[in-house]
């Protein structure tokens, strides 16, 4: 069927699962840290606005979190059920990794949630906000582990390989190897990132349907300081990330750029479009800019940038989808410093708040954040084909080689389910979204979590609102 | 080195996945209990019994699988490929469970019956497939230089199908039982009244998996009927009758808490038969958890961690299920 494989299959069914995973810990990690700040203000200023910000995305981070960890659940399976020769070549390494994600992410809810979701009554200002930094600081490492893992399977180092197995040698090592430190960096800038224009363009839907409140005029302003200051900020970090590929993952960048071959001593070109054919090993209808590619990636006009055919075809990543996601990422990101830089000028004039113009482009940008973020991983996994682990282990002999009937049924399965259920959270979230941050919504806190009183401490058992619109049942009350 | 790093690991994933299996197992059970309920009402505190700590048990769930992961890569590589299908139904089982779980109590009164399917279904489908899985466990796989290749209906046999309805009257029951501890009332009553049937149904069908166990599987058969295992095993059915007769008592005089901790020491003593059965086996039936280990210095790494951080979590559960101690009625709402 359209000539696929059950390979193909495994590796959508990973694509398939790990994207729909990824957007929650994302959001998850940049509300925690908001949700900090925010508190933080509120100690220090003493602006009930920033209050009652925090309660109303507090809601949201803890359906959110929620939907993080049931998703999750499968991710700590799949590597096993679906890439089982994987997990028996790197799991010394790789498995130790992921254990400690999931070790700090449950010490986080064992821990800090409650006391952050339910404790705002029980436990003073200063025990409350600290579990608030926890929380936040907790998603950070549970982001570093993680991406240590993933690091290390583009740029392994510290260990040896004894019996046909990866060993670690370097505990140090393999955690900071080459591409972890860019890695990590792109990837919790991208979260927070992700997070300001969701929240930014909440607060502009707010705004263009007339509603109008101090918080969420702050949240719009908030928002736009990140743009402004942190959309740059990755640009950098991107920037500084694929000099590090250019070096560990050259095949990544040529694919990347749609670069097939260079030409004598000349400059390499930056070809801004086009479509790389892996057939006939050429970009066809390209539009390019002499040498700009090898000011960018080598900041000289001499050096060239390698390209594809000087890799064995089998050794090619796939050119016409990284060529492309690459630059939904890059295209996203230049509207996030567009973004910004508008939201300064009409800051600067005191229209921040009702240049429509302004209000709509942040509403369509809500999820450039996630897209770009998922662009970005496809960019990156897609790129580091056909390597599971870069120049140790193939993707095609990673796989657990189930049948394509069985790949099938479960992708199949997956689909259904994940976009039923999540789809049904998500649309969750956007209505506690849609009811927008209330005036004094911190004073009447609902009780709850940890204390004498006999409330339960879930994440989504923060949220009380109704799935639907005009929801009076009695049951839904809470005592 | 002369701490024995796999044999440490060994216990507390072993202790992990009885932690989940008791504790998840009653509340998989109250959704398998659920059809035999129709009062709206009662439906909502059986809800509210596992309400506040239903997310916490999972958690055993996703720590046992990195667990697995880090400590015994191998048998995390071998066991969860080969039961591929049944794991993945399990997993969407309990993600659907779960989801139903929250949004129950969101959804209007008459969109409720839809969450309240799924919440069945969830349920059954979980335990009907984590019930398969541990059969085929139990039946072992089959594995030429480290890889499964068994197949991908090597799972599927009459002896794997029948553990996974065992499981679903295991889990019915305890269920039923901690109903029983937890609620009061009608509802309390008509769980006494079905605890009785559902003893004698499980007592039935594990007294079939212990027959067929040696049966259909000579190398435990041996294991159990030579000496001097033989000893170490005859206390298990011993006790298992005695609990049995002990739980039917508490049950027949009406006791609150007696029929619930006598069901989590039968689910107990059938876990411990199973480790008599297969120790030091963590890929049945031959690959043991040294053969299949992690090499020292990744087991010792997260070591550091899993002592740091398991106590913590330990705390954690005792605090959270001491907080909600006592009955549970139609005016509470933990959701």
């Amino acid at each position: 069927m359209f000539g696929l494989e059950a390979l193909d299959l495994a590796r959508i069914q990973f694509a398939f699962t790990i994207s729909f995973h990824i957007v929650f810990p994302a959001i998850t990690i940049g509300l925690a840290s908001y949700l900090a700040v925010l508190e933080g203000m509120w100690l220090k200023t003493g602006q009930e606005v920033y209050r009652d910000l925090y309660h109303f995305w507090a809601k949201i981070f803890a359906v959110n979190f929620g939907m993080g960890v049931v998703s999750g659940l499968v991710m700590a399976y799949q590597f096993g059920t679906n890439w089982s020769a994987f997990s028996d070549f790197a799991g010394a390494v790789t498995g130790p990794l992921l254990t400690y994600e999931v070790l700090t992410a449950f010490f986080l809810e064992a821990g800090f949630l409650g006391v952050m979701l339910f404790g705002w009554n029980r436990v003073g200002p200063g025990l409350h906000f600290f579990s608030t930094v926890m929380v936040a600081v907790g998603t950070l490492i549970s982001t570093f582990w993680i991406l240590a893992s993933n690091s290390w399977m583009h740029t392994p180092q510290g260990f040896e390989i004894i019996d046909g197995r990866v060993i670690p040698v370097d505990w140090f090592a393999v955690v900071f190897n080459p591409s972890f430190p860019y890695r990590l960096a792109h990837m919790a800038t991208a979260a927070f990132l992700s997070t300001a224009f969701f929240v930014g363009a909440s607060a502009a839907w707010h705004l263009l349907r007339g509603r109008d409140n101090p918080a969420i005029r702050k949240m719009l302003s908030m928002a736009m300081w990140m743009a402004l200051i942190v959309a740059p900020i990755q640009a950098v970090i991107g920037d500084f990330h694929g000099l590090n590929t250019l070096k560990y993952q050259p095949a990544k960048i040529a694919a990347i750029e749609g670069h097939w071959e260079n030409h004598g001593d000349e400059p390499t070109p930056l070809i801004l479009f086009g479509w790389p054919d892996m057939e006939r090993e050429e970009t066809r209808f390209k539009v390019e800019i002499p040498a700009l590619g090898s000011l960018i990636l080598t900041h000289s006009l001499d050096k060239q940038v390698p390209a594809l055919k000087e890799f064995a075809k089998e050794d090619r990543p796939n050119s016409t989808i990284v060529f492309w996601t690459f630059r939904i990422m890059v295209g996203l990101g230049m509207l996030m410093i567009l973004t910004g830089l508008w939201g300064l000028w009409a800051r600067a004039r005191g229209t921040l708040f009702q240049s429509r113009p302004l209000l709509h482009l942040a509403v369509w940008m809500g999820p450039s954040g996630i897209i770009a973020l998922l662009a970005g991983w496809y960019t990156t996994e897609i790129g580091r084909q056909p390597w599971v682990v870069y120049g140790l282990m193939r993707t095609a002999d990673a796989s657990s080689g189930h049948s394509f009937a069985q790949m099938s049924l479960t992708l199949v399965l997956f689909v259904v389910v994940y976009f039923a259920l999540f789809g049904a959270g998500i649309g969750y979230m956007l209505r506690l979204v849609r009811k927008g941050p209330v005036t004094d919504e911190g004073k009447e806190v609902a009780e709850g979590g940890p204390g004498q009183k006999r409330t339960p401490s879930r994440p989504l058992s923060a949220a009380d609102e109704g799935l639907e619109d005009g929801h009076t049942d009695s049951l839904d009350e809470r005592n | 080195m002369g701490i024995d790093l796999s044999l440490i690991w060994a216990v507390i994933i072993g202790f992990g996945v009885m932690m989940y299996v008791v504790m998840d197992g009653f509340d998989l059970g109250i959704g398998i209990l659920f059809p035999f309920v129709k009062s709206e009402g009662e439906r909502n505190v059986m809800m509210n019994t596992v309400a506040p700590v239903w997310d916490g048990n999972e958690t055993w769930l996703v720590l046992g699988g990195a667990a697995l992961f880090g400590a015994f890569p191998l048998a995390y590589a071998v066991v969860l490929s080969a039961l591929y299908l049944p794991l993945i139904f399990m997993l969407l089982g309990l993600i659907f469970r779960g989801v139903a779980f929250e949004f129950r109590f969101k959804a209007k009164a008459a969109k409720r019956h839809i969450w309240d399917k799924a919440f069945i279904g969830g349920s059954l489908t979980a335990t009907f497939f984590q019930g398969v899985a541990l059969g085929a466990y139990i039946d072992g796989f089959e594995v030429v230089d480290r890889v499964y290749v068994g197949g991908s209906l090597g799972w599927l046999t009459p002896f794997s199908l029948f553990c996974g309805l065992a499981l679903i009257a295991a889990y019915a029951l305890l269920g039923c039982t901690w109903l029983i501890m937890k609620t009061n009332g009608r509802l309390q009553q008509q769980m006494h009244d079905m605890a009785r049937p559902l003893v004698f149904v499980l007592l039935g069908v594990t007294g079939i998996v212990s027959i067929w166990t040696p049966l259909a599987h000579t190398d435990i058969a041996e294991r159990w009927f030579s000496l001097p295992n033989i000893f170490w095993f005859m206390p298990v059915p011993v006790l298992v009758l005695l609990c049995t007769w002990a739980l039917l008592r508490a049950v027949a005089r009406n006791a609150n808490y007696m029929p619930f901790l006598l069901t989590l020491t039968l689910i107990f003593l059938g876990y411990s038969g199973l480790g008599i059965s297969l120790w030091p086996n963590i890929i049945p039936p031959s690959i043991s958890i040294w053969e299949a280990a992690a090499p020292p210095q990744s087991q010792g790494f997260i070591l550091v961690g899993a002592l740091f951080i398991i106590p913590f979590i330990l705390m954690y559960t005792a605090w959270s299920y001491y907080v909600f101690r006592g009955k549970v009625t139609e005016e509470d709402g933990y959701h």
